[in-house]
C-alpha cells in the first residue's frame, strides 16, 4: 500500500491519539512521538505503530503521533484509519480471514 | 461477575470517542451499545468503525451484553459496518430504523456470509431491531419473527413521532400506541421489548415517571443516552423486596395447593389465578437475573 497524501485520524481528547501520516518516498519509516506517558510507554507505542504500518505493507512514511494516553487497541485503530485515509483506500476487512491467511498486527 | 441476562438498561457510547467508549463500561448498565450511527459525524464513520472493531474485539467488558449499532440499512455505510461488526464478535448487532421483515432477513443473510468467510461460528450474533417509524411499528410482529437471530425490538421514539408528524412530549401520550404495539409484538414473538429513550438527561423525576410507565406496561428494559440515567432505570426494573416477598408467597401457596390437590388456591383471602402466578414467576425471574437472594 502506498501513502499518497497527508492524512490525520484521532483527536487530542484524553485516551485518544492524533495520528498524522505523510508520504516519505524512498526514506523509510520515520516515527515522531509526543506522549503524556512517553517515559513509561514510548517504546511500546513505537513498536505498536511499526507493527500496524508494516501489516499494511508500507515501508516509507512519516508518522507523527500526539498521544493523550491511548491504549494499544485505540492506537491500532487510529493508525489504521490514518493509513487508509492517506492511501485513499477502504480498510480491507477480509484481509485477515482464514482463506486469506494474513495475520492481524 | 458473569455476563448479565438482564436487559434493564442499554447505554449508547459514541464510536467517535475513545474516552466515551472506555468509560461507558464502568457504569452499571446491563447492555453497552457501541454506536456507529447517530453519534458519529459522517466524516468520522471510517475511523469510528475501526475504533469500535478494535475495542469490542480486544477490550470488551466481560460482564455486559455488548452490542454494536450500525448505520441504517440503506446508508452507504451498512456494508462496511457489518463487515467490521461481525468480525468484532459482539453479542448483538443493533439495526436502526427497521420497517420490514425482509430487511431483517437480508441483514441476517449478510451476517451469515461474513461469519462463514471469517471462520466464525454461524448464528451466534443476535439482532436487535430498532422500531423508529409508523411502518416499523405496524410491522413489528413480522420483524420480530423474521429471523431466529432477532432477540429484541427497541422503540425509538424521536424518529417514530417525526414519522407520524406528532409532537414529542415528556408525558409520552403520542407514543403510547407504539409502545403497546411493539410490546405486544415482542410477547407474541417471544423476544425482549426495550422501551424508548427519555431524552431530558437533567430531569430525574421525569425519568422516574417514564420508566415506571415502561415497567408497568411490561417492557424488559429501556435505552438510555447518559450514564446518569442508568441507576434510575435499573432500580425501576429490579423487583423490590416487598414485590419479591409477595411473589414468593403466591408461588408457595400455589405449590401447597397442588400438594393438597386443591382446585382453587387463596392467599390473604383472595383467589390466586393464573395471571397472578405468571406475574409472580416473572418477578422472581427478574430477581434471579439481578442476583437477588430471597
Amino acid at each position: 500500500m502506498e501513502i499518497r497524501k497527508t492524512a490525520v485520524a484521532g483527536t487530542l481528547e484524553s485516551s485518544d491519539i492524533m495520528v498524522t501520516i505523510r508520504p516519505n518516498p524512498g526514506k523509510g519509516l520515520q516515527i515522531e512521538l509526543e506522549s503524556v506517558v512517553l517515559s513509561m510507554f514510548g517504546d511500546e507505542i513505537r513498536k505498536t505503530v511499526e507493527e500496524v504500518v508494516s501489516s499494511f505493507g508500507i515501508e516509507d512514511a512519516v508518522v507523527e503521533l500526539q498521544d493523550k494516553g491511548a491504549i494499544d487497541c485505540v492506537i491500532r485503530a487510529r493508525v489504521s484509519a490514518a493509513i487508509c485515509r492517506a492511501a485513499e483506500t477502504k480498510f480491507d476487512w477480509s484481509a485477515f480471514d482464514p482463506e486469506n491467511g494474513r495475520e492481524e498486527a | 461477575m458473569g455476563k448479565t441476562a438482564l436487559k434493564r438498561t442499554s447505554l449508547y457510547a459514541s464510536g467517535a470517542s475513545p474516552v466515551n467508549l472506555l468509560q461507558a463500561r464502568f457504569y452499571h448498565e446491563d447492555c453497552l451499545v457501541y454506536d456507529l450511527e447517530d453519534s458519529v459525524p459522517i466524516a468520522e464513520k471510517d475511523a469510528a468503525r475501526l475504533l469500535v472493531y478494535h475495542l469490542v474485539k480486544y477490550q470488551r467488558p466481560t460482564d455486559k451484553y455488548v452490542l454494536i449499532r450500525v448505520n441504517g440499512i440503506y446508508s452507504e455505510f451498512i456494508d462496511e459496518d457489518l463487515e467490521a461488526a461481525v468480525r468484532a464478535c459482539p453479542d448483538a448487532i443493533r439495526i436502526p430504523k427497521v420497517e420490514y421483515a425482509n430487511e431483517v432477513k437480508r441483514i441476517a443473510e449478510r451476517i451469515t456470509e461474513i461469519e462463514k468467510k471469517a471462520g466464525l461460528p454461524v448464528g451466534k450474533i443476535e439482532l436487535w431491531c430498532n422500531i423508529e417509524s409508523y411502518l416499523g411499528a405496524l410491522n413489528a410482529r413480522e420483524i420480530a419473527e423474521a429471523d431466529p437471530r432477532v432477540v429484541a425490538l427497541a422503540l425509538g421514539a424521536e424518529d417514530y413521532t417525526a414519522s407520524l408528524r406528532a409532537t414529542r412530549t415528556k408525558e409520552g401520550l403520542e407514543i403510547f400506541y407504539a409502545r403497546n404495539l411493539v410490546l405486544t409484538a415482542c410477547r407474541a414473538a417471544g423476544v425482549e421489548a426495550i422501551d424508548a429513550v427519555f431524552s431530558d438527561i437533567n430531569d430525574k423525576e421525569g425519568l422516574m415517571k417514564d420508566v415506571a410507565l415502561s415497567k408497568n406496561l411490561g417492557f424488559d428494559g429501556k435505552t438510555v443516552v447518559h450514564p446518569r440515567q442508568v441507576d434510575v432505570v435499573n432500580a425501576a426494573f429490579t423487583p423490590s423486596a416487598k414485590e419479591i416477598r409477595y411473589a414468593k408467597r403466591v408461588l408457595d401457596a400455589v405449590e401447597e395447593g397442588k400438594r393438597e390437590g386443591k382446585g382453587a388456591v387463596t392467599l390473604d383471602g383472595s383467589m390466586i389465578d393464573k395471571p397472578m402466578e405468571l406475574r409472580a414467576r416473572t418477578t422472581l425471574a427478574q430477581a434471579d437475573a439481578a442476583g437477588i437472594a430471597y
